[in-house]
């Protein structure tokens, strides 16, 4: 019971303190809004241009939503990701990482503590990034199911934030590029998640990989969800949901062994320490 | 107020033995490897090059620290002290050797360690653009204290520190760096640890400043029972402070006693018979020694010959 009081106050130290940054650093949060707003516009443009590109008039309702959707969770994705890794890249820079390291609480609850406001940040971000653009455009919502979009968001999350915990593992061994070295993770999900694309597009030997990424099927379940109305217990959504939760169940696990092993080494060879 | 009243119960394991000695370091050894080049050749010359690579920071070191002691640990630049102080934080993994504090192994029972110990490093080391308060109540959590209780103290133990109460609430980017030490000095505090580590805890603070957090630091061991090993280059604070005092040299203990020992042992090879500070015991220990009289006349004085010796240190 002590225990899990002491690990209960330790996730919220790290829920309290990424939230005083988030207040400290407001500045920051406008301009990335307003950078990843901007980013989503030019997408969903393409698909209020398709007409004029090709040359064939037909609806480009569905196509609009199907981009904004993609912008949608690419920035969720990208914000709750970053928001993992950066717990470390931001105490490196400010040196805090040892004292953090230091604190007599499992890896687990650091990790999941920090994950947790990630998750928050995430949703809220997106939520108004989706507010904004909507109001750019003329979205057919008529067969949106809400309930189901916000259920696939927070079962992405659990796979999200292990494979975020995975690569959190950069920033901790190599100080100076390791967050942009974790970029490259991304850029594969960008990739192979059929964000702006269906998968079937790309190559024979790509798409096997495209069905290990979760925000593929995190991708496919939110447009069953907003263009089909689907709700959570149809089979559609469900043939959606099991591989995410798979990939949650085994992705955070893994994700906090692989920092650990990361720690021990760091600890082992003195990498903990920023200057030196 | 007291350091005793300052500082909160934080549910300390029943089962410590507080009869036994508190840190325990047994024929520690730490080497570091420099990166190696992309493109390695093999060939003559390559095992001295590779021992080159090496580092070895801490060398075959043992001590034993009673509980209640105050012990010094006192070196150059580069001698080894803090990485022998992150080796007790269960920050480093030694290569040999074993660490004990209270018995609790640091590498086994990691965990256990970390809620016996805190520490003060050389840097003050916070999220600058949050306040002490709010750095403060996120250590305080992580030590499983709750929150309302913690700010009460936070702010107490502040005050007591000479931090004024419209600071608490600002962000400490705009603190001069004492005042950040002093802060650093007061989270360590806080968590009522019955080992405390101080890795050059005085280092930038004004004199007035040194003298707060050492009569704190005297306290925190006579109401709080706490043992307490601090790294420093200031002698006199070593002498004012520290039961015992450990010279540290090359990554090796080279002399071991309290001060009045070490000064009198120093009289004795020098065949003094005026008073010995604690520089030049500190001199004696990690240079003198080596300055030979050959060098001094190759050099032309002792001042230039030590220059010397540190530039072929440095080098090597």
């Amino acid at each position: 019971m002590f225990t899990l009081m002491h690990e209960g106050r330790a996730a919220y130290a790290f829920f309290e303190r990424n939230w005083n940054l988030t207040k400290r650093y407001w500045a920051w949060e406008v301009v990335w809004l307003v950078y990843n707003t901007v980013n989503a516009m030019s997408v969903t443009y393409i698909g209020a241009s398709a007409q004029i590109i090709t040359g064939i008039k037909f609806d480009t309702s569905s196509l609009i939503l199907y981009l904004l959707i993609g912008t949608t969770v690419w920035s969720y994705l990208s914000v709750t990701f970053e928001g993992v890794t950066d717990m470390v890249t931001f105490e490196r820079w400010e040196g805090t990482i040892e004292h953090t390291f230091m604190a007599p609480i499992s890896r687990f609850t650091h990790l999941v503590g920090s994950c947790w406001y990630a998750i928050a940040h995430g949703l809220l971000f997106t939520f108004l990034q989706l507010l904004i653009v909507s109001a750019f455009f003329h979205l057919d919502l008529s067969q949106a199911n809400y309930l189901t979009a916000v259920f696939m968001l927070l079962i992405g999350s659990i796979s999200f934030i292990g494979f975020g915990i995975g690569a959190s593992v950069l920033p901790l061994l190599y100080t100076e590029r390791g967050t942009q070295m974790s970029y490259i993770v991304r850029a594969i999900l960008l990739l192979v998640s059929g964000v702006y694309y269906p998968i079937e597009v790309l190559p024979a030997w790509m798409q096997p990989l495209a069905r290990i990424s979760p925000a593929t099927y995190v991708l496919d379940g939110l447009r069953a969800g907003l263009q089909h109305n689907k709700a959570i217990w149809s089979p559609e959504i469900w043939s959606y949901t099991w591989p995410l939760l798979i990939t949650g169940v085994v992705s955070v696990p893994l994700g906090v062994y692989i920092f650990g092993m990361a720690e021990r080494y760091a600890k082992r060879t003195g990498k903990l320490k920023r200057n030196g | 107020m007291s350091a005793h009243d300052l500082v909160l119960d934080t549910a300390l394991p029943k089962h410590i033995n507080t009869m036994q000695d508190a840190v325990v370091i047994d024929g520690v050894s730490k080497i570091f490897k420099k990166s190696r080049p992309l493109v390695r050749w093999s060939g003559k010359g390559q095992e001295v090059k590779e021992k080159k690579l090496e580092v070895r920071a801490v060398d075959n070191v043992s001590l034993v620290v009673k509980r209640r002691e105050i012990v010094g640990i006192l070196g150059a630049n580069g001698s080894g002290k803090s990485t022998l102080i992150r080796i007790l934080s269960t920050l480093l993994i030694p290569d040999s050797g074993h660490v004990s504090i209270f018995g609790y192994d640091v590498e086994k029972d990691e965990r256990m360690v970390q809620r016996l110990i805190n520490r003060v490093s050389v840097e003050a080391s916070f999220f600058k653009k949050l306040s002490p308060m709010e750095n403060l109540i996120y250590a305080a959590r992580l030590y499983n204290m709750p929150g309302p209780q913690a700010r009460i103290r936070i702010r107490e133990i502040l005050i007591r520190l000479g931090i004024q109460p419209e600071r608490i609430d600002r962000p400490l980017e705009n603190m001069s760096r004492g005042m950040q030490q002093k802060v650093a000095i007061a989270r360590a505090f806080l968590t009522a640890p019955i080992v405390l580590l101080l890795d050059e805890p005085t280092t930038g603070l004004d004199p007035r400043s040194k003298i707060d957090v050492q009569n704190f630091i005297r306290e925190l061991r006579e109401e709080h029972d706490a043992t307490i090993l601090i790294t420093t280059h200031d002698m006199d604070e070593a002498e004012a402070l520290c039961d015992r005092v450990a010279i540290i040299d090359q990554g090796r203990i080279i002399a071991l006693g309290t001060v009045e020992e070490l000064k009198y042992a120093v009289q004795e090879r020098m065949e003094r018979t005026t008073p010995i500070t604690m520089n030049e015991v500190f001199m004696h220990y990690t240079v003198a020694h080596l300055i030979t009289d050959a060098a001094i006349k190759q050099y032309g004085s002792w001042e230039k010959a030590f220059e010397a010796f540190e530039a072929d240190k440095e080098d090597e």
